[in-house]
C-alpha cells in the first residue's frame, strides 16, 4: 500500500478525535478522544518510518505511547477526585477559570 | 491481500473512532476504543512494526483500557444535556473537524514528496522486530528510554496523590472516621 493511504487515514482519525473533543462534554470521553488523536499521530509516524526504512520512528511511537499512558493515569485520577468531591463531571459546568 | 488487510483495518479503526464520539454511554465508548486499538495494531503490523503492535495490544488494550473500564464503572453513566452550551456547537464542531481533515490532507498531498506514492524504501530483514527495537532503545535512545521510565513513575505517584482519599476540610477528621467505622 502507498504511504499516502496511511497518512490520509491518519488525518481522518485525527479529525475525528478533534471533533470529539469539541462536541463531547464528559471528561472521560474527552480523554478517549485525546487517545484517538495520539494514536493517529502514531500511525503517521510509523507510516513515515516504513517509507524511509528507518526504525527510529518506532522508538518515537513508543515514547508517544508512554506519554499517552501518563496522561491517562493523571486524567483518570483527576476524574476520580472530581467524583469524590461531587464536582459535576461536565466540562461546561466547571467554568470557574473563565474569568 | 495487503489491500484487503489495510481496508479491513482502516474500516475497523475509523468505525471504532466514530463510535467513540457518537455513543452516548461512556462505557460503550471505551469498548469502541478497544475495537479501534485492535484495528490500529493490525495496521501497525502491515507497516512492519511488530513490536509496537504487540506493545499497543498489551499496554493499551490490556492495561490502559482496564483502567478506563474501572473508572467508567466507578463514576457511572453521565447523561449529557441535549442543549448546547455554546450556540451552534453541534453544527460548528463537525465543520471545524472537517476543515482540519482537509487541511491535513492538503498538507500531505501537496507536499510533493515523490516517495509518498510508493511503498517506500526496501527495508532490511528484521525491521521492527523486538531485537531491532531493543537494540535501538538500549543503545542509541538510552536517555529517552530512561526519561520515559521516570515520567511513568512521576505520573503513577501523581495519580495516587490526586485520587487518594483525604480528610475533607469542611468536616473534622473524627467525623470521617466514625462514618467509616459505622
Amino acid at each position: 500500500m502507498d504511504t499516502t493511504w496511511y497518512l490520509v487515514l491518519s488525518a481522518l482519525l485525527f479529525a475525528t478525535g478533534a471533533g470529539g473533543v469539541l462536541i463531547r462534554r464528559s471528561p472521560l470521553v474527552i480523554l478517549l478522544c485525546l487517545e484517538l488523536m495520539l494514536n493517529s499521530a502514531n500511525l503517521a509516524l510509523l507510516a513515515f518510518g516504513r517509507n524511509l526504512g528507518n526504525a527510529d520512528a518506532q522508538i518515537f511511537a513508543m515514547v508517544v505511547m508512554v506519554v499517552a499512558a501518563c496522561e491517562v493515569v493523571v486524567g483518570l485520577g483527576l476524574i476520580v477526585a472530581m467524583y469524590r468531591r461531587r464536582i459535576p463531571l461536565d466540562v461546561d459546568e466547571n467554568r470557574g477559570l473563565r474569568g | 491481500m495487503e489491500q484487503v488487510a489495510f481496508f479491513a483495518g482502516a474500516i475497523g479503526a475509523l468505525g471504532g473512532a466514530i463510535a467513540v464520539i457518537a455513543l452516548r454511554n461512556p462505557f460503550y465508548s471505551v469498548l469502541a476504543l478497544v475495537v479501534h486499538l485492535f484495528s490500529l495494531a493490525g495496521l501497525f503490523l502491515l507497516l512492519h512494526a511488530e513490536f509496537v503492535a504487540a506493545a499497543q495490544v498489551v499496554v493499551y488494550a490490556g492495561a490502559v483500557m482496564v483502567l478506563y473500564v474501572f473508572v467508567a464503572a466507578y463514576v457511572g453513566g453521565f447523561e449529557e444535556p441535549l442543549w448546547d452550551a455554546i450556540p451552534g456547537q453541534r453544527i460548528l464542531a463537525p465543520l471545524v473537524a472537517g476543515a482540519l481533515f482537509i487541511e491535513l490532507s492538503v498538507a500531505v498531498l501537496g507536499s510533493g514528496l515523490k516517495s509518498l506514492g510508493t511503498e517506500g524504501a526496501t527495508i532490511p530483514v528484521g525491521f521492527g522486530s523486538p531485537e531491532a527495537v531493543g537494540r535501538l532503545l538500549l543503545e542509541r535512545f538510552l536517555i529517552p528510554f530512561e526519561a520515559a521510565s521516570l515520567l511513568l513513575l512521576i505520573a503513577a505517584v501523581g495519580a495516587v496523590v490526586l485520587a487518594a482519599r483525604r480528610p475533607d476540610p469542611e468536616r473534622p477528621l473524627e467525623a470521617d472516621n466514625v462514618e467509616g467505622a459505622a
